[in-house]
């Protein structure tokens, strides 16, 4: 079953005069569960059609589907409930927040957004922490801990609310290899876990290798 | 609430210098309120004290016109028996009135046998004006530095000090008091000098006092009058509305013409310090404006400062589903807590000020009064309203920079360098 559909959808940036064509009618589906990458050179568009499913911006036409939900249709609070609820993000420069550690940068959304009790978050953040191998690194800040152990922590992140979809833009591009792979394996087995579907954009070729479903944008079509 | 404090106090000491020097100079703006409330206030307030505890009462009650008289000393505005009863019927049945006491005000000659000099003279019943200027004594000496039983009795006269010292007169010496009646003619009487009184500020600052019955002695009035009546209340913080309520039953009191025959003024009307004590606190608003402008410019700079260099920090929290209020509270969280902290440290500091000025007393001169002693106070309402103040101006400024944080587009803030 879809998870994901794109319906025929095309984003255009204007800058000034000109204007860029990030996506162009591109329409695909994505299952439930699945460990999905988009790939392509700098520029394809793979950052853009991640901001589209994510949520985080609009298609200029075209439609996508998120379970049920049209998300091209909501609106900047609706956008917000639903990022917050159904999906889960992973940032190329791990965006951790710098004054909580590593266990409170698990912890935030359940705070911040989902408003959980401190006994739940508890035993929620140190049993992702363990599954993501960082628990005895919980209470260090992110300055303290290595490039792994940061994706370590946003992958934790991006699970904590068992969200049906996790985006995940270049999430290996500032690892060294070994931890890349890593990254990406454990990215696999919390899929495994959680059955939650994965979309990975890379241009690394070992780490493409690692995903079952590839999607290759050029110049903002799929190829 | 308290997990989103926790994460703007981290915020704050993130950038520990930039929090240090904003909250110094918030402290330094709270501090320089506190002090200065503290000095100015307590300088008005014991000014305040001086002049109608020991001199001109808080209110005094005169026949209509006679402030405004181009004569120092009017003679034909006297209020006879039936005219003091009156009045004495509306004082006793205001239950705010603590004491009044009749007055009669004179200018005369005085004579040491030797010199003749001017003197303006106080008449008064000593039981009753002491209950209205209970520190009359204060400022006056008497033999062997003794105050009497009673404070001047008829025969005696108490000189003001510069005058005593002009003419070399002492505590003892006999004088001749001479005098115009309103008809114009002349009346002497003898006197012995039964103290001498300090100088002090203001119009009554630097006349003497004599008995009330010698006054109509010497006026040759054949039936008692008086010139003044000098009214003291309970509660001080009462004065507007006692006035008020006064006034309008002494108007009550009318003349053929059907104008009121008594009026009645506040010492603020008949002191001049009334203006310098106007001047203290437009001071002292100016400074507490002082005070918001720093509170509001470096907040709101620091916010300001604080989301731009947060831009992709934003991004984050709106990206992972973070509602737009929520970001907005963490950065009103966070200017508070700026607020709260310089607020704590100002109000430390100024206390302990206040309290190091009270142990090193402050003495200075003031007019021709000389060793002024003053006892920096601050009342808690004060230590609050600034409080308030910054608190409330902390969140004023930090408005704008949490309003801007929260309508930040995730994918813009994302994208940010």
């Amino acid at each position: 079953m879809a998870l994901v559909q794109i319906d025929n959808i095309s984003k255009i940036y204007q800058t000034g005069v000109v204007q860029v064509k990030a996506l162009q009618d591109v329409s695909l589906s994505i299952d439930e569960a699945s460990f999905v990458s988009f790939v392509g050179p700098s520029g394809s568009g793979k950052t853009t059609m991640l901001n589209l499913i994510g949520c985080l911006d609009k298609p200029t036409k075209g439609k996508i589907f998120v379970g049920r939900e049209q998300v091209d249709a909501f609106d900047r609070r609706q956008s917000a409930m639903f990022r917050g609820s159904a999906l889960g993000f992973i940032f190329q420069s791990f965006n951790l927040f710098p004054v909580l550690t590593a266990y409170e940068n698990v912890e935030y959304p359940l705070m911040m957004i989902k408003n959980e009790s401190t006994s739940k978050r508890k035993e929620k953040v140190l049993k992702i922490l363990d599954s993501v191998g960082i628990l005895n690194q919980k209470d260090k800040f992110p300055d303290q801990l290595s490039g792994g152990q940061k994706q370590r922590a946003a992958v934790a992140r991006a699970l904590i609310t068992h969200p049906k979809l996790v985006l995940a833009d270049e999430p290996t591009a500032n690892l060294d290899k070994k931890s890349a792979i890593n990254i990406i394996r454990l990215m696999r087995t919390m899929r495994d876990e959680f059955k939650t579907t994965f979309i990975f954009s890379t241009h690394d070729p070992e780490v493409m290798k690692e995903a079952e479903v590839i999607y290759t944008l050029e110049d903002g079509r799929l190829v | 609430m308290i997990q989103i404090f926790k994460i703007a106090l981290r915020n704050l000491i993130r950038y520990k210098r930039r929090t240090l020097l904003t909250s110094m100079l918030i402290t330094l703006g709270v501090l320089m309120v506190i002090l200065f409330s503290g000095l100015a206030g307590s300088f008005k307030a014991m000014m305040i004290g001086q002049i109608t505890d020991s001199s001109l009462a808080q209110m005094q009650i005169h026949k209509k016109g006679y402030v405004s008289s181009i004569d120092t000393s009017p003679l034909n505005l006297t209020i006879n028996q039936k005219g003091y009863k009156k009045i004495e019927k509306i004082l006793k049945e205001n239950s705010d009135i603590e004491a009044y006491a009749p007055r009669i005000k004179l200018s005369g000659m005085l004579s040491n046998f030797k010199d003749t000099t001017n003197i303006r003279l106080n008449a008064i019943e000593p039981e009753k004006e002491i209950k209205v200027c209970p520190n009359i004594t204060e400022r006056m000496k008497f033999i062997d530095s003794q105050i009497p039983d009673v404070l001047l009795k008829p025969g005696e006269i108490i000189i003001p000090e510069k005058l005593a010292a002009g003419m070399n007169i002492k505590i003892r010496d006999s004088v001749v008091l001479v005098a115009n009646n309103r008809d114009g003619s002349i009346n002497g009487l003898n006197f012995t000098v039964a103290g001498i009184i300090d100088t002090l500020m203001g119009p009554q600052g630097k006349e003497g006092y004599m008995h009330i019955k010698d006054a109509q002695s010497l006026l040759r009035m054949e039936k008692p009058e008086i010139i003044e009546i000098a009214v003291r209340i309970k509660n001080f913080e009462k004065l507007d509305a006692v006035y008020s309520d006064l006034k309008s039953n002494l108007e009550k009191t009318k003349n053929k013409r059907g104008k009121p025959v008594f009026e009645i003024h506040t010492w603020e009307k008949l002191s001049p310090f009334s203006n310098i004590a106007k001047m203290i606190d437009f001071m002292t608003i100016s400074m507490r404006f002082i005070m918001i402008a720093i509170v509001l410019i470096s907040i709101l700079n620091v916010m300001m400062m604080s989301v731009y260099e947060r831009i992709r920090e934003i991004g984050t929290m709106s990206a992972i589903g973070t509602a737009p209020i929520k970001i907005m509270g963490l950065f009103l969280a966070e200017g508070l807590s700026l607020g709260l902290i310089s607020i704590l440290s100002g109000n430390i500091i100024g206390i302990f000020g206040i309290y190091i000025l009270n142990i090193n007393k402050i003495r200075f001169a003031f007019g021709r009064m000389d060793d002024i002693l003053l006892s920096p106070a601050i009342s808690f309402s004060e230590i609050a309203w600034v409080s308030a103040t910054v608190l409330a101006v902390s969140v004023i400024a930090t408005l704008q920079p949490a309003y801007k944080a929260s309508k930040m587009e995730p994918v813009d803030a994302l994208g940010h360098i």
